[in-house]
């Protein structure tokens, strides 16, 4: 998507025909996990294909990923799991804190990969279409109104996914918990955020963590993944230290820039100041948001397809772009959080459920009414 | 410059050679490349640039002119460009007063300055900031000092006939803190601000850009430069 939207921003760009050259050469020589992108970007794998996708290719090389933390459920859990999980199965370096007495404990509760070669078979054999259950069964009845489920260019990508999967994204299993050697054999730090008093002990353990990462001219690119839960969090020692907490995020950014690294911090906005709030926006480089969806909404249920299966929302802020001024500029920034057969996360695009046909044109007219009101709530 | 649809109506803006350009902006709709057409403008006219970076290392900048025809690279190294770079700033050992960074970073620019003024073909000076609040994060708060060395840099511009661009995250200011805002706002000769549309995104048209020449608001006038196009 960034290289779509790129090709088009740059249509009076001079040396972007040249870059893509440079980068499908370059491609080769990358480690397991690493995706070059254009302006001399790399990506690593979020954990969610479907979030790679969005995001243009998945989290940026030396970007800051913020994570707003839904108040009332632990939703962002899932991102950071999946993230932490796919760094694990590339066997990349991982530093976690977490606002937790012993950090190692939540390693354990990291999802395994789908069990790929049975999984993977059936679906080549069944079509890239039909990748989904939910799919298999909807094929026949192509309704005009979700006609974006199917657009072509969708199942492309899709299966292009399939393609390169085993290298760069898994699906996870969440019901599966990762196996222990592969915890055990990584070299994967753990601090906990609750016992100092101030964030220089996180500090440190973060700047010895990049420096074995410092971005090299032409080196290899072995990427490493810092996960940081909850910085915010009241049982943190530093709690309500707002600047010191500003001027860490700075200053791992400002390392994270130079290094092969990304970084993803999630937070509960809601206990920040809203100007303190607005700073942290500022120092992300891609910016999402989670919400939880009430269980019982009878109108959000009658509004959107599929609103059984949906676990929440994800809504994009701000995507990250380096070297490049030119917005990535997406479709939709408000996506839903789907469990696919109970267990592996997928996001989709709000579909909006057909209106009663029984109900009449007037019914109609009210009903496209409520349905833009709607979205303004959902713009969280 | 013309072929970056916006470059012609912000040179309109910037036609009376304003002093102190404040540009603002939010997370919707951030405003860096207003200040890469500004590096570009400033540099393009003959002039020279003391750059202090606090958001983006020097590759992104490079990367970003270079596509817009600039190379700044070779403005480094033919002594137009003075790249600060600031991310890490104040750096050193903790504990060292804020003020007296400050007080360090303003000598350089000072002798930059100073140094541009003696050599043969000087022409306008320009100094940039990327991005005030994060001057603010460096000094933990102190937004004393944060204006103190604002105010330092201003004496610069009528002292040494030089011109200062500020970027500022106005969202951060809307409820507290409004001080370093509505100072900068008052030292400004022309404020440009970068907001999003109020209808929402569209596919090419990502904000609106409206600019408030200040000595003209005196007369309450506001004037909007129009839509601009990336």
């Amino acid at each position: 998507m960034a290289a779509a939207g790129a090709s088009g921003g740059q249509t009076i760009g001079r040396s972007s025909f040249s870059r893509v050259a440079v980068s499908t050469a370059a491609s080769s020589s990358t480690s397991a996990g690493v995706k070059l992108g254009p302006n001399g970007a790399a990506f690593v794998s979020s954990g969610i294909p479907d979030l790679d996708r969005i995001l243009g290719g998945g989290f940026l090389l030396g970007s800051v990923v913020m994570v707003m933390e839904d108040s009332d459920a632990p939703h962002h859990l899932l991102l950071l799991r999946s993230f932490m999980a796919q760094g694990v199965v590339h066997k990349q370096p991982l530093l976690f804190a977490g606002p937790m007495k012993e950090p190692r404990l939540f390693l354990g509760t990291l999802p395994a990969p789908v069990a790929s070669s049975k999984e993977d078979g059936r679906q080549r054999v069944m079509g890239a279409g039909t990748s989904s259950d939910g799919r298999t069964s909807d094929e026949a009845l192509r309704i005009a109104w979700q006609y974006k489920k199917y657009f072509g260019e969708d199942k492309t990508s899709h299966a292009e996914h399939k393609n390169n999967k085993q290298e760069f994204s898994n699906d996870f299993d969440l019901r599966k918990s990762l196996e222990r050697h592969l915890l055990n054999s990584q070299n994967i730090e753990c601090v906990s955020t609750q016992d100092g008093d101030t964030l220089g002990e996180l500090q440190d353990r973060c700047s010895t963590f990049l420096s074995k990462h410092l971005r090299k001219d032409g080196g290899n690119l072995n990427a490493g993944r810092i996960a940081i839960q909850s910085l915010c969090a009241p049982q943190c020692g530093y709690f309500e230290k707002d600047w010191d907490m500003v001027s860490f995020i700075r200053s791992l950014k400002a390392m994270v820039r130079s290094s092969n690294v990304v970084a993803v911090i999630t937070f509960p906005n809601a206990i920040l100041s809203n100007s303190f709030c607005k700073r942290w926006h500022h120092l992300a480089d891609t910016l999402l948001s989670i919400k939880a969806i009430p269980d019982e909404d009878k109108d959000l249920a009658k509004l959107l397809t599929g609103y059984q299966d949906m676990v929440g929302f994800l809504h994009v802020h701000k995507v990250a772009q380096t070297n490049s001024q030119v917005p990535v500029i997406l479709e939709a920034s408000t996506f839903s959080l789907k469990l696919r057969k109970r267990r592996s996360l997928v996001l989709e695009r709000l579909n909006q459920a057909p209106v009663d046909g029984s109900a009449g044109p007037s019914h109609a007219a009210s009903g496209s009414c409520s349905s833009s009101s709607q979205g303004s709530q959902l713009d969280f | 410059m013309e072929e970056y649809g916006g470059g012609n109506l912000l040179s309109e803006a910037m036609g009376s050679g304003p002093r102190v350009v404040v540009v603002e902006d939010c997370v919707e709709a951030p405003a860096a490349f207003v200040l890469h057409l500004l590096l570009k403008r400033a540099l393009a006219g003959g002039g020279a640039v003391a750059l202090l970076a606090l958001a983006q290392p020097f590759s992104h900048y490079d990367r970003v002119l270079r596509k817009m025809g600039c190379n700044l690279s070779l403005h480094r190294k033919n002594g137009r460009l003075h790249f600060f770079d600031l991310q890490a700033f104040p750096g050193g050992p903790k504990g060292g007063a804020i003020c007296d960074a400050f007080f360090r970073l303003y000598g350089d620019i000072q002798r930059v300055v100073d140094a541009n003024r003696i050599a043969e073909h000087a022409g306008q000076f320009t100094v940039m900031i990327d991005d005030v609040s994060l001057l603010e994060v460096a000094a933990h708060g102190s937004i004393d000092d944060v204006l103190d060395f604002l105010h330092y840099c201003v004496t610069l511009t009528s002292e040494m006939n030089c011109s200062l661009v500020v970027l500022i995250h106005e969202d951060i200011y809307s409820s507290e803190r409004v001080g370093l805002l509505l100072h900068l706002r008052y030292i400004a000769d022309l404020v440009i601000r970068a907001a999003p549309l109020s209808t929402g995104l569209a596919t090419d048209v990502h904000g609106q850009v409206s600019s408030f020449p200040l000595l003209v608001a005196l007369a309450n006038i506001m004037m909007r430069v129009g839509v601009l196009h990336l």
